[in-house]
């Protein structure tokens, strides 16, 4: 055991504690990749809503939802995140010329914590998606995905290529699937009116958002 | 513009530096035994006339009975460049040359890249693990074994 006092091989050898630490995390992070490609095989189903029958004339609770839904979906923060060459577009559409701050989203958020919206801008692969899982996992409840771009919908051009994940839908469930190699800001923008349709008809007595 | 040197010239400073080195040498690019690299490395990088201070590219090239493993080396000063090619034995079992990590830092993620996706092992390397794939990730997905 080092007593932390050791100065640290600056190159770290296969006897260098750095080393051995190193190889040991990478050992647990790959048992964790291989472990999710072994058991993510089916894609999670799209969320639906459901409304109970019993719910649906009710004038009240309705327009509580209408309140509600209308303040969820004009203020609905992207996390600040980009995978690949998507993620440029997404930016675009976040800059003056486009202008997500139209809809009330301009504010990329940092933490997930913050965050109502992923933005799967580009390529899911293998490495990358116990990062994705957790950030996921790590948003506030009601949270929303949109899929951007065909290689985080179905794998695109690296469909079947032994590091990419066919779909970030095994992983997460997507809300809104926006097509395009990549899709221009005006389709995220498109695919991002989509989800506010969507977020407005979702129900207090319905199921909650993005619950699986 | 960056001038190609000539076939002899270059032939014959390597044998300069480690004699019996080259085993063949064209236009571009001379063929290195991977015994003599690293000499062969320190001298091309030390020795003025060369000065190949700048490490281009490491590549690894799949010929299904070989491998090769590939350095493209610029000297800023003389404006000049060089190929350096290293045969890795015979056969596609164990393929193996000396690193040339001691001699120009900026090896370390290219000989990395090219021992996860190739399989080719890099003797002496400070940190040969891999860097592109994880850890269990079975095979080397750049070998053209599919072709066999």
């Amino acid at each position: 055991m080092t007593t932390g006092h050791e100065p640290l091989a600056l190159r770290p050898t296969p006897e260098s504690p750095l080393y051995r630490q190193t190889l040991d995390l990478d050992r647990a992070e790959g048992a964790i990749i291989n472990q999710l490609k072994a058991t993510h095989l089916e894609q999670f189903p799209d969320p639906v809503i459901e409304v109970p029958a019993e719910f649906r004339r009710s004038i009240f609770v309705g327009s509580i939802d209408a309140l509600l839904n209308w303040g969820r979906k004009s203020s609905v923060f992207p996390l600040m995140m980009g995978l690949a060459c998507c993620s440029f577009e997404m930016i675009a559409a976040a800059m003056s010329r486009f202008d997500l701050s139209r809809f009330g989203m301009e504010v990329f958020r940092a933490s997930p914590r913050q965050a109502d919206l992923m933005i799967v801008s580009g390529t899911v692969t293998w490495k990358m998606a116990p990062v994705v899982r957790r950030l996921y996992d790590q948003m506030a409840e009601p949270r929303w995905v949109i899929s951007q771009g065909v290689c985080a919908t179905s794998g695109g051009p690296y469909y079947e290529s032994y590091s990419v994940v066919p779909g970030v839908n095994k992983i997460i469930p997507v809300d809104v699937y926006v097509p395009g190699c990549p899709p221009r800001p005006d389709a995220l923008i498109y695919g991002i009116m989509q989800l506010h349709e969507k977020i407005k008809r979702y129900s207090l007595a319905g199921r909650a958002a993005g619950r699986e | 513009m960056t001038t190609e040197l000539g076939g002899a010239q270059v032939a014959s400073m390597i044998e300069a530096i480690a004699p019996g080195s080259v085993t063949a040498h064209d236009r571009g690019a001379a063929w290195i035994k991977p015994g003599s690299w690293p000499a062969v490395a320190r001298g091309l990088h030390d020795r003025p006339e060369a000065d190949f201070r700048f490490l281009n590219a490491v590549t690894g090239v799949d010929y299904i009975d070989h491998f090769e493993v590939i350095y493209h080396l610029t000297s800023l000063t003389h404006n000049h460049m060089w190929v350096v090619k290293i045969r890795c034995g015979e056969g596609r079992e164990e393929p193996s040359v000396p690193s040339a990590v001691p001699v120009w830092r900026g090896a370390d993620l290219q000989e990395r890249e090219v021992y996860d996706l190739m399989g080719i092992r890099f003797d002496g390397h400070p940190n040969l693990k891999r860097v592109m794939l994880w850890e269990g990730f079975p095979g080397h997905p750049h070998r053209k074994d599919f072709l066999r």
